[in-house]
């Protein structure tokens, strides 16, 4: 039942096009009911999960190798659950309005579908495997969700740069995943992460812990990965919503806190979460208010929030992490509805620009009264969830072990994200009204519902905090703790130190509010032009381009003879190298006395090899191939293999006779028009693949071989097969499906051979090319010694 | 006797290499000629040599009952023998067809399918 | 080539190739001999015969066009394979018929059909390639 739930959107993804045709406006409405369902579906779970339960499902997947379509629901996952088909049922709703006009709106639905079922899979999975596979789905699904407008170079840039770093990391998180399973000695995560000691003791934890930490933190935007996350804005609004709020983005999140109880606790995790939360989160925090473009500043206010969930599972205290899990929750709210209010304002007026938006609250007030509780429960304001939050953070950082400077982190970052949340919030709507492009004007139902339902979950959570607190934040924490730890989330704690840490954030934050157009004008002129990873990302890029590049015309020559030399060099090194490395090879050189005509053979042999080497004619040319063919044969016909030597004959009269009809229309030259440097060149690496072989041969004979097949093949040559020449028997018998491959291969040539013949006297190349001039005119008297290269 | 023939073999390898490495397109020919000789008779002697009967089962015995030539190798190289000789043969055709329409055996001549001007732009381009 | 005995020789040298070709294919399973190397010596013979009569003569003696006769071959080798298929074992295992009247003839077999099929790839694919290269000149 899990797994249908995880694989519906995706059967969904594939008909909403047709649904789009078939079902017009009311597509969206359509479409959302899946996402709705799925939410009562997983809200059933609460009652078990709140109580301590856990829900497994698994299908076997590849067996032997352990893995497993198996998934698993506990709080964590549940809490992800929820709000993946939760906040998607209004994106569905508010990109079917929002896209209504757009002609590719049946596509975007499919996207979105597929993200949200990459999605919940990701959440729920419980093997690592099928874990990563959702994983990298959700970086190809937002891949196509981000250059969702193709036509636009900017956004194909962003979504690839947010599929090379996700995906990238992607990869990284494999190997750690592994690692991790091979250490734990499980692959399904929920058996793993009881096993932490193990994991944290083994002496591959540090190398489980970077690889995990790099797929976390690409994922999640962490500095230095996070500047794709503000390049992806140039995706439809609906986009940025669901990527930026609930998603994607949290998904490195949602591993951290996922593989606490197996590799958190230590103190290299410690210190590297609590520092890259703590600078991503002042980053976030900082480059948020230096913009002025609506969706800019927020998608910057994630990447700080983001900051500051790695930063509070980084603690790793019980009260961090019911910070942590808090926060999780009002911001996913806060930042959808957010998000949604910003598109509809865009969709209304044209701009996203804050500086020319003012006074839209009479004509957009259901968008106004949205945006108003989202930024108040983002800014931190009682009784909204994210004062909680914001508490909760400040009692987190109150911990014995922290220093004043963790605290001073946590009071600069959140004076700044109040003032974004109230400049966001409140700017575009209070005020004299202002001049926009379009004249603004409230969307329809499907664009108010979705932020103004998730704006009034964040004020009703925070006024029913002991439900929220019970049945949805709490059980995620004893998911991330390990344990069952009892968690009471409350507004009102008495006049202690965070009461008095939030009163001076709302006093610098007001400070901040009040000085964002200066402060934000000083920013602008300090760090844009500043070098950054953004840039770093492109020159990254354009090194590995051009090494690509550089080897490829040093490798792809365009010239034949180039190719061969590079082969046949390595085919030296490949033959002379093992020999080289194992010293004293054990040869043994016995010659039999009684076998004088051998030697004769091998002379004949080796004469025509040598006169074909250095033939100066056609009659000499196909004199010394037969020559070394029929020595070849007597060698066949001389050690027992008659059936050999027969065919070795065959061909070679055939051979002489094909060889004869076509060498006669081509012009021969005495000489091979290398020079003496290059014929020397040549003559040493020819000689070193021969002694290559040689070497490899005597090696190979100087051991025992071993003829279990061979005698196979005789014992059961006549009692099964019932023929006596057991070649013949290996050939169309016990073998036979490689014959059958074989006498293929010669018929596609005669095939091609025809074809090529067919051609005719056509040219290859096309007409008008000019014929080259000499010496290839003069055939059969060039004594040119040409030299080329 | 194997020390013997693993120097022919050499030998004739050093012989296909050094054909190979011609720019000619005959040379060139006359080289894969050689090297599927050389191959050849490498897999042969790598299966031992033997004077022993031929691998095949006297009337009235199951089994043959005397040593006899390993047949394993005889069976590979009987079709590589056969595979090497039509790919030979398609070799020399588009050899021909080849010098017909390009009119040069010269194989750094025969460059219609990269030639220098398109490389030059690729190098130059921005991707 | 214009030497009268050759020219007078080569329909009997031929024809006594061929048969002889056939019978090394038959043979092919109990002494030296079979599907390649009967199907090379069939071709050298149509060779012979191309290079003396011509190809139209060659084309004539062959009836089929050599590359139907290969593709027919690898189709006889293929069906053979299949065979097996009707009696429930793996493709290409090798099915005997023992007629009742001669129980040791150990020779009506799927195996040998195979090696016929060899045989016709061989001489059909060769003959192709050499009456190209002697009629594209």
């Amino acid at each position: 039942m899990l797994l249908a739930g995880v694989l519906a959107p995706f059967v969904l993804a594939v008909f909403a096009p047709t649904v789009k045709r078939v079902a017009g406006p009311a597509t969206g409405w359509l479409l959302a009911l899946l996402p709705a369902a799925l939410t009562v579906y997983f809200a059933q779970f609460i009652g078990t999960v709140s109580s301590g339960g856990t829900i497994t499902f698994s299908t076997p997947w590849v067996s032997d190798l352990s893995i497993h379509l198996s998934f698993y629901v506990d709080g964590l996952s549940l809490l992800f659950a929820l709000l993946i088909s939760g906040i998607g049922t209004f994106i569905v709703l508010y990109a079917a309005t929002y896209l209504a006009k757009h002609a590719d709106l049946g596509r975007f639905l499919m996207f979105i579908l597929m993200f949200m079922g990459s999605m919940l899979g990701l959440v729920l999975a419980d093997n690592v495997v099928t874990l990563f596979v959702f994983w990298e789905l959700t970086s190809i699904t937002s891949f196509l969700l981000i250059g969702f407008n193709h036509a636009s170079p900017r956004s194909r840039r962003a979504a690839l740069q947010a599929l090379v770093v996700t995906g990238g990391g992607g990869l990284a998180l494999l190997a750690g995943l592994l690692l991790m399973a091979q250490a734990g000695g499980s692959m399904e995560l929920s058996t793993l992460l009881q096993s932490g000691d193990l994991l944290r003791d083994h002496p591959h934890y540090l190398a489980i812990l970077i690889l995990v930490l790099m797929g976390a933190f690409t994922k999640s935007a962490q500095a230095p990965f996070h500047f794709w996350l503000p390049n992806a804005m140039e995706a439809p609004t609906p986009v940025s919503a669901y990527l930026h709020s609930a998603t994607m983005v949290k998904a490195g999140v949602y591993l951290l806190a996922r593989v606490n109880p197996g590799l958190g606790g230590t103190e290299i995790w410690q210190t590297v979460l609590v520092a890259f939360g703590a600078v991503t989160f002042l980053i976030g925090a900082v480059l948020a208010i230096r913009n002025t473009d609506l969706k800019l500043m927020l998608a910057q206010t994630t990447v700080a929030s983001l900051g500051l969930l790695v930063f509070l599972i980084g603690l790793g205290e019980e009260v961090a992490l019911e910070a942590a899990m808090a926060y999780l929750f009002a911001h996913s709210l806060f930042k959808g509805a957010l998000f949604m209010a910003a598109g509809s304002v865009d969709h209304g007026t044209g701009t996203r620009e804050i500086t020319r938006l003012s006074g839209l609250g009479k004509a957009m007030p259901i968008t106004f009264a949205a945006a108003a509780l989202a930024a108040v429960s983002m800014s931190g304001l009682p009784p909204f969830i994210g004062f909680i939050a914001k508490e909760w953070v400040y009692k987190a950082t109150m911990g014995d072990f922290w220093p004043l400077a963790i605290t001073g982190v946590a009071i600069l970052g959140n004076a700044l994200m109040f003032a974004v949340a109230l400049l966001v919030g409140f700017k575009p709507f209070l005020g004299r009204q202002s001049e926009t492009p379009k004249h603004p004007h409230e969307g329809g139902p499907g664009l108010w519902l979705g932020p103004v339902t998730l704006a009034a979950l964040g004020l009703l959570a925070g006024l029913f905090n002991g439900l929220s607190g019970g049945l949805l934040v709490g059980p995620a924490v004893w998911a991330v703790a390990g344990e069952q730890v009892s968690v009471d989330l409350y507004l009102w704690g008495g006049f202690k130190t965070p009461l008095f840490l939030s009163l001076a954030t709302i006093a610098l934050g007001i400070v901040l509010l009040w000085r964002s157009r200066a402060i934000s004008s000083t920013l602008a002129a300090t760090f844009d032009r500043m070098w950054g990873p953004d840039r770093g990302y492109d020159q990254f890029l354009d090194l590995l381009i051009g090494t690509a590049r550089t080897v490829t015309a040093r490798l792809q020559t365009g010239t034949l003879r180039h190719y061969l030399l590079v082969t046949m060099l390595i085919v030296a090194a490949v033959l002379l190298l093992p020999v080289a490395q194992m010293g004293d090879l054990d040869i043994t050189f016995r010659i039999p006395a009684t076998d004088f005509y051998i030697f004769g053979i091998a002379a004949l042999a080796l004469a025509g090899g040598f006169s074909i080497a250095v033939f100066r004619s056609r009659l000499i040319a196909i004199l010394s191939m037969g020559v070394l063919g029929v020595a070849v044969a007597l060698v066949f016909l001389l050690f027992s293999a008659p059936d050999l030597a027969f065919t070795q004959l065959m061909v070679e009269t055939l051979s002489v006779v094909i060889l004869a009809l076509v060498i006669a229309r081509l012009p021969i030259y005495r000489s091979d028009w290398r020079g003496w440097p290059r014929a020397v060149r040549d003559s040493i690496i020819a000689g070193a693949v021969g002694v290559g072989f040689t070497l490899l041969l005597l090696s190979i004979t100087s051991r025992t071989l071993d003829l279990a097949l061979s005698e196979y093949f005789a014992a059961r040559s006549y009692t099964e097969a019932y023929g006596r020449n057991i070649v013949n028997v290996i050939l169309v018998d016990f073998r036979a499906l490689d014959t059958f491959g074989e006498i293929a291969v010669v018929v596609i040539a005669g095939v091609a051979v025809l074809s090529l013949l067919a051609m005719g006297g056509r040219s290859l190349a096309g007409a008008g090319r000019a014929p080259d001039s000499a010496p290839d005119s003069a055939p059969d008297s060039a004594v040119t010694g040409k030299e080329t290269s | 006797m194997e020390g013997a023939f693993a120097i022919v073999v050499g030998a004739l390898f050093a012989v296909s290499v050094y054909l190979l490495l011609s720019g000619s397109m005959i040379r060139l020919l006359l080289g894969i000629f050689v090297l599927g000789n050389a191959t050849h008779l490498l897999i042969f002697v790598a299966g031992r040599l033997t004077r022993d009967e031929p691998p095949l089962i006297p009337d009235g015995l199951k089994v043959a009952e005397a040593a006899i030539a390993n047949p394993l190798p005889q069976a590979l190289i009987l079709t590589a023998i056969v595979i090497s000789f039509s790919l030979f043969s398609f070799l020399l055709v588009l050899a021909y067809r080849a010098y017909q329409s390009l009119e040069t055996v010269d194989t750094d001549r025969m460059r219609d399918a990269e030639p220098e001007a398109a490389r030059q732009v690729l190098r130059g381009s921005d991707v | 080539m214009n030497s009268l005995i050759l020219k007078t020789a080569t329909p009997f040298l031929v024809g006594l190739t061929v048969l002889f070709s056939i019978y090394v294919l038959l043979r092919g399973h109990n002494v030296p001999g079979g599907g390649f190397i009967g199907g090379l010596i069939g071709a050298s013979a149509f060779a012979t015969y191309t290079i003396n009569e011509g190809v139209a003569a060659t084309r004539r003696a062959m009836v089929f066009h050599p590359v139907s006769i290969a593709g027919v071959g690898l189709f006889i080798a293929g069906l053979s394979g299949v065979a097996s298929l009707l009696f429930g074992d793996a493709f290409m295992t090798g099915q005997w018929w023992f007629p009742s009247f001669a129980p040791d003839l150990k020779y009506l077999s799927t195996v040998v059909l195979f090696d016929i099929g060899v045989y016709l790839v061989v001489v059909g694919a060769i003959v192709a390639i050499i009456i190209g290269l002697e009629e594209s000149t």
